[in-house]
């Protein structure tokens, strides 16, 4: 049968292209930047990461587009948020990638919320109430112990899929804890005076943050989590500021400002743009610098920052 | 008393079902009931309100087949659909889809899509196997819900019958390489429209190709090319759409300056294709633009599709106690264009520009009680001098990830009569949260 040779042929063509030599590095398929960053740290010249979102898309939202599966067909760990973040593309992205080292279940597929506590449970499952997720928040890269526990995976996980690097990335983890926890002293230092600031924020994506600087969020410019600002809500929180009594406004840099913007101009309440993850403001190139810059971006909106 | 007692035994239950709790929570997890291993479930809603004065779709060239076809006057459900998916194991993921139409009284279920997909392979291959939507063309794999209008482009209807679908095995191969370079080949059963059926129900194969890239960080692009063929033993012609109505066919725009009545015209027209065989080959190019790649606000979406469909066989035709038959060599081109643009989170706009061409030709013609003039009209293969043209625009609007309201207005073209359509559409999708390709 021609098709039957046809199919032979094609078989043969694509197995001889296929067998590619053993990689030098590790292949990084990265979900968001901050875990590209994360793993960079940790790897160090054993691993070649790519981030499949830049920090000023939202990653809740992008499509399994061909530069993507061609990324994915060539890596040998994934490391994505999880909790939901990427539910509306990676699963299609998987499926399409021919690659099982990647698949869920693998060595090499890490979503990093697995292995932390989530706030924002919802206590109720309803599309009523906007796109939420139904394991908790999802942006757990915002506070830094959850990341330490995190680092501490993602070097366990690295050690298995590369052994033959494995005393490097136990070394390499052990020297990011050092700096993390000094890091993280000085952090807490030098945010004393938001403990308590109260925030109006456009979406949940930097609770985690909030959360560890003892910061409140008092309302949300997104009427249901993902659904854009409408000028019926804007109007209601603005109402409410009366006695919710917001000190900042806060988005992120990769969502849109205007209903921040709308709400500090009848309030006198600075708007912060924080960058939310590593590159989402010229400042922010690295983790360390992501946590820097967003407390100092804060301190620097309080009213009378010295 | 009554109220009393039961009142008595709350605390009891309460305590009972306590215990229960205390044991999941000191094991960090929630109990697992067996529903805990239910595939995803996704219901799309889709209903319409749709003003129009025609009844059946005629495209003069084109025998028409599967799903082709126009929506009902007034208001109707268009294509409600229940999909269920999940990994089957380690090595397998299962999905199925089915729509759930309903007319004239009564409800159908019809199973768009069932298959498997082999994940576990490696080096890049997939392997589907079941009845699915073949990898042919771009629209083709995406179900209807997900299209950015509320009809199917003029080509799939004419040349696919809606989509092309097949039962049988396909492989693809995503290429090592930094860029995206995805073959795939498939074998089937080929006896859908346009196939027929076939003694060895194996005839239908299809190959595509698709590549494709970012330009910066700000665009996407994916082109593809594929190829099918099949060959048939016999094929019914004769569009089914849960809009129209076999009774009311050819009581629309073009001329019946015939003899035959009306009546007896109508209801018994029989025709088929014999000894067929046909190919499609096909071209299609996707570009989505958005400001840093962040759709949330706005972004634009350009899509082309062109194909050439090559069919012949030996075509038979009936009308009550008149017969020909003759052979028949079509040769079609179809192509669609189409914009998106959202303007602002919720609201988009789009336009789409349809054409279909028809070249077929004739020989060996036979008729008992016709002539090959009215054979040609009857049976709607004489292709019109004219192209068939339609356009469309849309304005759209999402409250949210999972609604979406939809007005439509088209003008269709088919070279005989020029007929608009206006259409309100609903698309509501409950349940896990749906996953689309680029």
């Amino acid at each position: 049968m021609t098709l039957r040779s046809l199919l032979f042929g094609l078989g043969a063509f694509f197995s001889a292209l296929t067998a590619v030599p053993v990689l030098a590095q590790v292949n990084v398929f990265a979900c968001e930047p901050e875990w590209a960053a994360l793993i960079n740290e940790i790897g160090g010249p054993y691993v070649k990461s790519t981030s499949a979102t830049t920090a000023f898309q939202d990653a809740h939202y992008i499509e399994a587009k061909p530069s993507l599966i061609a990324k994915a067909r060539n890596a040998d760990v994934l490391l994505c948020t999880g909790a939901e973040l990427e539910v509306g593309w990676l699963p299609i992205l998987l499926r399409q990638s021919g690659n099982p080292d990647i698949q869920p279940g693998k060595l090499g597929h890490i979503l990093a919320a697995d292995y932390v506590e989530k706030i924002e449970v919802p206590e109720r499952l309803d599309r009523s109430m906007g796109d939420i997720h139904g394991a908790g928040n999802p942006h757990v890269h915002l506070d830094p112990y959850r990341m330490q526990k995190i680092a501490d995976v993602v070097a366990q996980r690295l050690a298995k899929i590369d052994p033959e690097h494995g005393a490097y990335y136990g070394k390499s983890a052990a020297e990011f804890k050092t700096r993390w926890q000094n890091a993280i002293q000085r952090w807490e230092q030098q945010a004393k005076p938001l403990k308590g600031k109260r925030v109006v924020i456009h979406h949940r994506s930097q609770s985690y943050l909030f959360n560890w600087l003892g910061m409140d969020i008092v309302a949300d410019l997104e009427p249901r989590p993902g659904i854009p600002p409408t000028s019926r809500h804007l109007a209601s929180v603005l109402a409410e500021t009366k006695t919710t009594q917001p000190d900042l406004v806060v988005v992120s840099a990769y969502q849109n400002d205007r209903g921040a913007r709308w709400l500090s101009k009848r309030t006198d309440k600075p708007v912060v743009v924080l960058p939310f993850t590593v590159g989402g403001t010229k400042d922010a190139n690295n983790l360390t610098q992501l946590f820097d810059v967003s407390i100092q971006r804060l301190l620097e909106a309080l009213p009378n920052a010295g | 008393m009554k109220y009393t007692f039961s009142y008595k035994l709350l605390p009891i239950v309460a305590l009972a079902s306590a215990s229960n709790v205390v044991y999941a929570a000191g094991q960090g997890s929630i109990n697992t009931y067996s529903n805990e291993f239910n595939p995803a479930i996704s219901l799309i809603l889709d209903g319409r309100y749709t003003d129009i004065d025609q009844t059946e779709l005629v495209l003069p060239g084109f025998q028409l087949g599967g799903e082709a076809g126009l929506p009902e006057q007034g208001f109707a459900l268009g294509h409600n659909e229940l999909a269920l998916s999940a990994s089957v194991d380690n090595l397998f993921y299962g999905q199925t889809s089915a729509a759930l139409a309903y007319h004239d009284g009564e409800t159908e279920l019809e199973l768009e899509e069932a298959f498997i997909e082999a994940l576990g392979l490696g080096g890049g291959f997939t392997v589907k196997a079941g009845r699915f939507f073949s990898g042919v063309g771009y629209l083709n794999g995406i179900h209807d819900h997900a299209h950015d209008f509320s009809n199917r482009p003029l080509v799939y209807d004419a040349f696919f019958g809606g989509h092309l679908v097949d039962t049988g095995v396909q492989a693809s191969w995503v290429a090592p390489l930094d860029f995206y370079l995805n073959v795939g080949a498939a074998v089937g059963r080929g006896s859908e429209f346009p196939g027929g059926a076939n003694d060895g129900n194996d005839k239908g194969n299809a190959f595509f190709v698709k590549t494709g890239g970012d330009i910066g960080s700000h665009s996407s692009w994916q082109v593809g090319a594929s190829y099918y063929r099949t060959e048939f033993d016999h094929r019914e012609s004769g569009g089914h759409d849960h809009g129209s109505h076999e009774e009311d066919a050819h009581d629309h725009g073009h001329d019946h300056d015939h003899d035959h009545g009306a009546d007896e015209a109508h209801a018994e027209i029989e025709q088929a294709l014999h000894d067929g065989e046909l190919d499609v080959v096909g071209v299609d190019f996707v570009y989505k633009w958005a400001p840093n790649g962040n759709s949330r606000e706005t972004n634009f979406k350009f899509q082309a599709e062109y194909f050439v469909r090559n069919e012949e066989g030996r075509t038979e035709f009936n009308e009550g106690e008149n017969s020909a038959e003759a052979l028949y060599d079509g040769e079609q081109t179809g192509y669609y264009v189409q914009a998106i643009y959202q303007f602002m989170p919720s609201w988009r706009v789009g336009v789409r520009y349809d054409g279909l061409e028809a070249d077929n030709t004739f020989s060996e013609f036979a008729g008992s009680g016709i002539d090959q003039d009215e054979f040609l009209e009857e049976s709607e293969l004489a292709s019109s001098e004219n192209d068939i043209t339609r356009y469309s625009v849309m304005l759209d609007y999402s409250p949210s990830h999972f609604s979406r309201l939809r007005f439509q207005y088209g003008s269709l073209d088919n070279g005989i009569t020029d007929d608009g359509m206006f259409t309100v559409q609903y698309i509501m999708s409950m349940g896990s949260h749906g996953a689309h390709a680029f």
